[in-house]
């Protein structure tokens, strides 16, 4: 249940949607998408309203979802915009293997690959159309944690060669300090039912970060504070 | 004619059950990366493909060598049990009065043609079922009430409807064919990972694309074991219907013999049926391995 949502991201941004599980950060993730419609309040991209399964923005979920009787590549191209004739697809598909490093695996079945490769033929997928809003729903949650390290620099380099707007929902406060431009702390008030916005902390510094900057640092306090946990900053 | 109700007892479908959830969970857990797994047994490689077949071989040749042995002994009176020799000759002696190949061309016709209509019916309503809720609601409890009817019970109708020659027998197979890939097409549409359909949505997929993108090569599984189960029920309906009310074919064959006191040619007739059952279900068997080489 969210409420009272006021958010506007500008192009070629990167938001970070941080909170508690269950706080209704993929539903907002998944209203954004058009997947989900909001029972009340209007969603807009480039000024016209989100339509259902809008295709001017592309999800990579949680999980990575591809069909098992696909080859990556083929799984790749399902994403690809409608219309594009054989030869431009299959470049485009062989481009965005190479951005995601998986040229070598374009003939596997997705049985016959690492949890990390999937989730970046999941993102290869999602980039396919080149689209203007990139929705990324815990797109690292499952994976262990130097892998998940690797995939956000990918993303910082992905972001750079395709500067789409990045809507990336997250529970990981060092992956929204590292990735995020802004970032936006949803959560619930005991008196009010439903999770609003509690927080939005702009990051400086250019990406690729330093995870260890003092900036980042007390950021990084601030937020763990603000989703109550102690944070033992300077103890 | 007598008729024994045993001989032609309802047919009740073979363990549909455990088939479709074993093939449902391949395509629920297939999506997704190796971490997930399949814990289906890979299909048999060629090298224990020969030990296979020895193997499957062992029963059979033993049942056959004490079956001579038995039969030769004079233990068992051979109106009772003939020798395996006898049974040879009856095929022989059938064979070239010309009846035998055309029994068997009569009844391997009736299978495949009842077996192709009743599964492209049933392939048809079990999409409908599975994908519409509504067309669920509507066929769901008549087509249910339709299969629970004994396959003997169409019979007398079929015969003052569609007459005595081969139109009853191909639409009682059809009837029996069309529920197991109903069955199963229906279920295991209703239970595509509903993440992928998702999926598909999300990259503009519309309903027809959805369906042959996604939903068809999910359930190819599923139809494959729903043929399998289809061409083993047509062969049961066969048998059913030529017990009944036939001149020719197997089925004709048994009751014409027990009619005779020709146990040796009821012996032909069940090693025949058995033997043309198998290598159908064994040519499906090669055309599922095809498929789930590709879509499995």
């Amino acid at each position: 249940m969210l409420r009272d949502i006021q958010l506007e991201i500008a192009p070629g941004e990167i938001v970070a949607l941080l909170g508690p599980s269950g706080c209704g950060k993929s539903t907002l993730l998944r209203q954004i998408s058009g997947l989900d419609r909001p029972t009340a309040g209007t969603l807009t991209i480039d000024r016209t309203a989100v339509a259902p399964a809008d295709q001017r923005s592309a999800v990579a979920f949680q999980e990575p979802r591809l069909l098992p009787w696909r080859t990556v590549a083929r799984n790749v191209e399902l994403g690809l915009p409608r219309g594009l004739d054989r030869r431009q697809g299959a470049e485009r598909v062989a481009e965005l293997l190479e951005l995601v490093q998986l040229s070598h695996a374009a003939g596997l079945k997705p049985r016959e690959i690492s949890g990390g490769m999937a989730q970046r033929v999941s993102l290869a997928r999602a980039l396919a159309r080149g689209p203007g809003v990139l929705l990324l729903d815990e797109p690292f949650g499952a994976l262990d944690a130097l892998t998940r390290l690797t995939m956000q620099d990918l993303l910082v380099d992905i972001h750079r060669a395709e500067p789409a707007t990045i809507v990336l929902v997250t529970h990981d406060v060092d992956e929204a300090l590292a990735l995020a431009d802004r970032i936006v702390l949803l959560g619930t008030r005991h008196d009010r039912p439903g999770a609003t916005i509690s927080m939005i902390l702009d990051v400086p510094g250019a990406r690729p970060r330093d995870r260890a900057s003092v900036v980042l640092t007390r950021l990084r306090a601030k937020l763990l504070d603000a989703l109550g946990v102690p944070s033992h900053h300077g103890a | 004619m007598s008729f024994d109700e045993r001989g032609g007892a309802p047919v009740r479908r073979p363990s549909t059950e455990g088939r479709r959830s074993a093939s449902l969970f391949q395509f629920v857990s297939g999506y997704g990366y190796s971490a997930a797994g399949r814990d289906l047994p890979e299909v048999s490689r060629g090298r224990t493909t020969v030990t296979t077949i020895l193997l499957g071989l062992v029963l059979p040749v033993l049942i056959l060598a004490v079956w001579w042995v038995a039969a030769e002994s004079g233990a068992i009176p051979d109106y009772l049990l003939p020798s395996p020799p006898q049974v040879v000759a009856a095929g022989v002696e059938l064979a070239q009065a010309g009846l035998l190949a055309t029994y068997i061309l009569i009844s391997v016709q009736r299978v495949l043609l009842g077996f192709a209509i009743g599964a492209a019916i049933g392939l048809v309503l079990g999409a409908l079922v599975g994908l519409s809720p509504l067309a669920s609601k509507l066929l769901a409890p008549l087509l249910g009430a339709i299969r629970a009817v004994p396959s003997l019970a169409w019979v007398p109708l079929l015969t003052i409807y569609l007459g005595i020659y081969e139109e009853p027998k191909i639409t009682l197979i059809a009837i029996g064919a069309a529920f197991p890939v109903f069955t199963t097409v229906a279920g295991a549409l209703r239970h595509v990972d509903p993440h992928l359909v998702e999926a598909g949505q999300a990259f503009g997929l519309g309903r027809l694309a959805l369906l042959s993108t996604v939903q068809l090569p999910a359930v190819v599984p599923s139809i494959v074991s729903g043929l399998r189960l289809a061409l083993a029920q047509a062969w049961l309906f066969l048998v059913a219907a030529e017990l009944i009310a036939s001149s020719m074919g197997l089925g004709f064959l048994l009751i014409d013999s027990q009619n005779n006191g020709r146990i040796d040619r009821m012996f032909l007739a069940i090693i025949l049926l058995g033997v043309l059952g198998k290598t159908t279900d064994a040519l499906v068997g090669l055309g599922e391995r095809a498929l789930l080489q590709r879509w499995g």
